[in-house]
């Protein structure tokens, strides 16, 4: 897949470095000490001819026109891991990254498929193309009806942000129902957007269509303003971390949490009702977007090690340096431009990781994974037998009388 | 005035298109509601041999050099001067690169209306379109003084509109070639460097579905433990992640395979048009709703990324 | 070069489609509209001659919901002109549109006018050879490609089976697009947003349409299926199996 950009002069590069200067915590750029440890903590940092550290230092021998044509910056997935470790504490991620996708984004470069996802996220609301009508489809036939609040106009304790995939993806939609099911058990009094909702616009945002992202979050933003509740859980991290850590700049601030939080904190209740063993070796994966870059990492574990029969283990990546799946901040949407230069997926390095540490389960906490996980599983000899579960499946399937 | 159905016969390079004898057997439905005539017009530049194979009840040839290929003036003047003099009840163009071209400038011309993607006719002379991505189905008298229509395949088998007794042929005056604007230079062949399609006696075909140039690699592999060819549909040819050489459809090649399997091809009409001839059609569809379910012989709505790899192995060990 | 580009808005098919009460039309109450594919084709083609060869490039359309968003991405595609026409087009037809933008271009004199081949809502003919001929120009479809040299366009004109014709057609003429040479370019949001505020969008009030030379539809349907397709039962290794099944009876395996 070849992109053709007109070659960017030599003045982009010296512009676009001073504008991230601007940037939140941008003065930083400065203090760069090109050890390199963002390099080698890049899942992508062996392919990319200006892996991340490479790419300040091209900013500063304003050759990043040279970065930009090697298309570096598209095998970037947004996984903070460089920023975490960076130990000038440099924004790499939200800094440089993003932004270099802004100006290649503007520029007309940008990967077919992405392009796809952008073009549906603005036209149906959602990058996968389906019509927003069906939005809300997975809930039917779910007793007790789901409260969609543009129908009923309760007032809720929780609106619970659903999200596109965990709506839309026919895999997702058992985890969804699974959750449903959890809430209704804890008699929490709780109501979705339905068709009304829009894409959170998280991992639009990371792939550098900032106002694509502006777009949705004042559309979501909108419709919060119609309805009472309390707090917002969402299913989806990327979520969870749009509304608490970007919503706010736009004005749009509300009490959120990620449903294992939420979940968590309910665990007196919930743990009585988690009556059926599942006698397993459960791994978990950390998040990208809960873990490393929000920091809740005990909550999930709290919960699967609440279920009776249930063995943690670790994988040799977890926590902070947790492996990303590939799919989060464009990455869901750069598979086939980053297979063609790679040749290998982070999903089967992350599958390999649950065969080694003998995990029987891959539990995760995000709508991208299941789908990336189970597909990667099916190309790994040694993964036959290794089952994918969003821990809300788990959860429920505990709670099955 | 007459009751005649007209129908303006397609040829390319010497070869008659498929979907003239289609055409003609469109007319003959429609002629028997108007009793009229059916007369194939065809025009060309000594190519009266041509005329052997058309089921019509007469042949109107018009011959000019201008006229040897197709091209719009030539045609289009052509057309117009006949159907003035012949008042003919209706007039069938093929919907495709000829009749598409000339159809509704006809229309224009002669303030006849025209009627796109007729694809049959009913007993009662109605016209039957298919419209919108082979989903909606508009039915309709058909107009008058003069109705121009542009003809889809799949309401008729071409075999209907063929015979083997040539039918009489007029000779009729071609008009001035004035003012021609619009000029063939060449024709550019197809790449024929690469497999021919169109002798495969299975194709492993895929669309849209498909969703990336990576993900065809799984229909290699099927391909491969088959023994078989990949072909494609429009979308994906677009984007450049399979060769025009494998495209199957209006703008590509008319296959018969025995086997066609379709993965995550919606069925539109101009991608049916290239493989609505197969023998039997395999569906893999997540959509139970898409058009391509009705002329599949078998579905499946199961994710064909499931499918592929499953499938590829029980074909190996099959064989 | 002056290069115009007529475009317009047909029903999305990722929604369902129904019939209205009435039972010969499109039930529009929970129709998507979204632009013809070919007539975005033929605006990334406007765009690739002008980036080329220089000159300008207009592009008009009947108003309609998300017409101004479409208007406005084209400008920042690089389109310089931008007229929405005003009216009633709800009962539209193609010879109608036609006889609208022949008015206004007679007006705007271009030296080539680039529209999409078709539209798959289609039923009395297509814009392009009807505007051709209102226009007195000549036209040629199923255009992927072409160069403009002087007063003449080289374009490819597509037949079945991959076959190219080249064919030269004296300006001013219409084309009509089946693809552009490049899959229509992607604009960021932003850019949208930006043009918005500095790109004017022209409005030009159209009177009474003429629709003679369309087609009255007195029924439309969902296609019956004589025989639909059976469905393979199963998950997905049965489903692999039983295909297996059908290879073998077929005698191709």
């Amino acid at each position: 897949m070849e992109i053709t950009l007109s070659p960017l002069s030599q003045s982009f590069s010296k512009t676009f470095f001073t504008s991230l200067y601007e940037l939140k915590d941008g003065e930083r750029f400065r203090t760069c000490l090109q050890c390199g440890t963002c390099s080698g903590v890049c899942p992508f940092g062996y392919i990319m001819k200006f892996p991340p550290g490479k790419m300040i230092g091209a900013l500063r021998a304003e050759i990043f026109d040279q970065v930009i044509k090697a298309d570096s910056v598209w095998m970037c997935i947004s996984c903070n891991a460089c920023s975490a470790f960076c130990p000038s504490n440099i924004p790499i991620t939200a800094g440089l990254m993003t932004r270099a996708k802004e100006e290649m984004l503007l520029a007309g470069n940008i990967p077919t498929e992405l392009q796809a996802a952008m073009e549906n996220t603005q036209r149906y609301g959602n990058p996968l193309g389906e019509s927003p009508r069906k939005r809300a489809d997975w809930a039917a036939g779910i007793q007790p009806e789901v409260n969609i609040l543009s129908k009923t106009r309760q007032p809720v304790d929780v609106l619970w942000f659903v999200g596109d995939y965990a709506s839309f993806h026919s895999r997702m939609q058992s985890a969804t129902k699974a959750l449903t099911k959890i809430l209704n058990a804890l008699g929490v009094k709780f109501g979705i957007l339905g068709t009304e909702e829009f894409s959170d616009g998280d991992s639009q945002r990371l792939a550098g269509e900032r106002g694509l992202f502006e777009m949705v979050a004042q559309k979501n933003g909108q419709l919060f303003k119609k309805y009472k509740f309390n707090e917002i859980i969402t299913t989806d991290p990327h979520a969870f971390n749009a509304i608490k850590n970007e919503y706010p700049s736009l004005g749009i601030k509300y009490p959120v949490r990620h449903y294992t939080q939420f979940l968590a904190e309910r665990l007196d209740q919930l743990k009585p009702m988690l009556k059926n063993e599942i006698k397993a070796k459960i791994a978990y994966h950390d998040p990208c977007y809960l873990g490393r870059v929000n920091g809740i990492f005990d909550e999930p574990r709290a919960l699967l090690a609440a279920i009776p029969g249930v063995e943690l283990v670790e994988m040799s990546h977890q926590h902070m340096n947790s492996l990303c799946c590939g799919g989060g901040g464009g990455g869901m949407w750069l598979d086939g431009f980053q297979w063609e230069k790679a040749h290998t997926r982070l999903s089967e390095w992350r599958v390999r990781e649950a065969v080694a540490a003998n995990a029987e389960i891959l539990a995760v906490a995000c709508p991208y994974e299941p789908p990336r996980f189970e597909d990667a599983s099916k190309t790994i000899e040694a993964a036959g037998q290794l089952k994918v579960r969003e821990i809300a499946e788990l959860l429920a399937e505990s709670m099955e009388a | 005035m007459s009751q005649d159905i007209f129908v303006v016969i397609e040829h390319l390079r010497g070869q008659i298109a498929d979907v003239s004898y289609v055409m003609l057997a469109g007319a003959r439905q429609l002629a028997q509601n108007t009793s009229g005539k059916v007369m194939a017009v065809l025009l060309g530049h000594n190519a009266q041999g041509l005329a052997n194979s058309l089921a019509a009840d007469g042949v109107l040839y018009i011959d000019h050099p201008a006229l040897a290929e197709f091209t719009f003036d030539a045609y289009q003047l052509a057309l117009a001067d006949l159907i003035k003099a012949q008042s003919p009840r209706a007039v069938i163009f093929g919907h495709s690169s000829v009749g598409m071209d000339v159809a509704s400038t006809l229309s224009a011309k002669l303030g006849a209306p025209v009627v796109s993607s007729c694809q049959s006719f009913t007993a009662d002379g109605k016209f039957v379109s298919q419209i919108c991505g082979g989903k909606i189905m508009a039915e309709g008298d058909l107009p008058g003084p003069i109705a121009l229509v542009t003809m889809v395949p799949g309401g008729y088998k071409a075999e209907q509109g063929q015979s083997s007794q040539a039918s009489e042929m007029t000779n009729m005056a071609a008009p001035a070639m004035d003012g021609i604007r619009v000029t063939l230079k060449q024709y550019i062949e197809p790449d024929t460097s690469d497999v021919d399609i169109v002798k495969e006696a299975v194709l492993v075909s895929v669309g849209r579905g498909i969703q990336n140039k990576d993900n065809i690699e799984l229909a290699n592999e099927l391909a491969s433990a088959l023994g078989c060819a990949v072909s494609a549909s429009r979308p994906v040819v677009d984007q450049g992640w399979m060769p025009t050489t494998r495209l199957v459809g209006k703008s590509g090649k008319r296959v018969k395979p025995k086997i066609y399997l379709a993965l995550g091809i919606s069925g539109a009409p101009e991608h049916v048009e290239g493989m609505g001839d197969s023998q039997v059609i395999i569906a893999v569809n997540t959509d139970p709703n898409a058009p391509i379910y009705n002329i599949a012989k078998y579905g499946t709505t199961v994710d064909m990324f499931e499918l592929l790899p499953v499938l590829t192995d029980k074909i190996k060990q099959a064989k | 070069m002056k290069i115009a580009v007529p475009v317009k808005f047909v029903p999305d098919l990722v929604e369902e489609l129904t019939i209205d009460s009435g039972g010969a039309a499109l039930d529009t109450s929970w129709l998507r509209l979204i632009i013809n594919e070919f007539d975005d084709h033929a605006v990334e083609q406007a765009i690739l001659l002008k980036e080329r060869g220089g000159g300008q490039v207009i592009v008009t359309m009947a108003e309609s919901e998300g017409a101004d968003d479409f208007l406005f991405a084209s400008a920042a595609k690089g389109a310089d002109q931008l007229i929405k026409l005003t009216g009633d087009f709800s009962s539209s037809n193609n010879h109608a549109l036609a006889r609208v933008y022949a008015d206004l271009l007679k007006e705007l004199q271009p030296d080539l006018i680039l529209t999409g081949v078709q539209a798959h809502n289609d039923l009395d003919g297509s814009v392009g050879p009807l505007l051709a001929e209102y226009l007195g120009m000549p036209y040629v479809g199923y255009v992927a490609g072409l160069t403009a040299t002087g007063d003449k366009v080289t374009v490819r004109k597509e037949y079945a089976g991959g076959l190219i014709a080249e064919i030269d057609v004296k300006l001013p003429a219409v084309l009509g697009i089946q693809a552009a040479e490049q899959p229509p370019r992607y604009v960021a949001y932003s850019k949208i947003r930006q043009v918005m505020g500095t790109a004017k969008i022209e409005e030009r009030a159209v009177a009474d349409l003429d629709l003679s030379g369309g087609v009255t539809v007195s029924r439309m349907f969902q296609p019956e299926v004589a025989e639909r397709a059976t469905m393979i039962e199963g998950d997905v290794d049965e489903v692999a199996g039983k295909i297996v099944g059908i290879f073998k009876e077929l005698g191709t395996l």
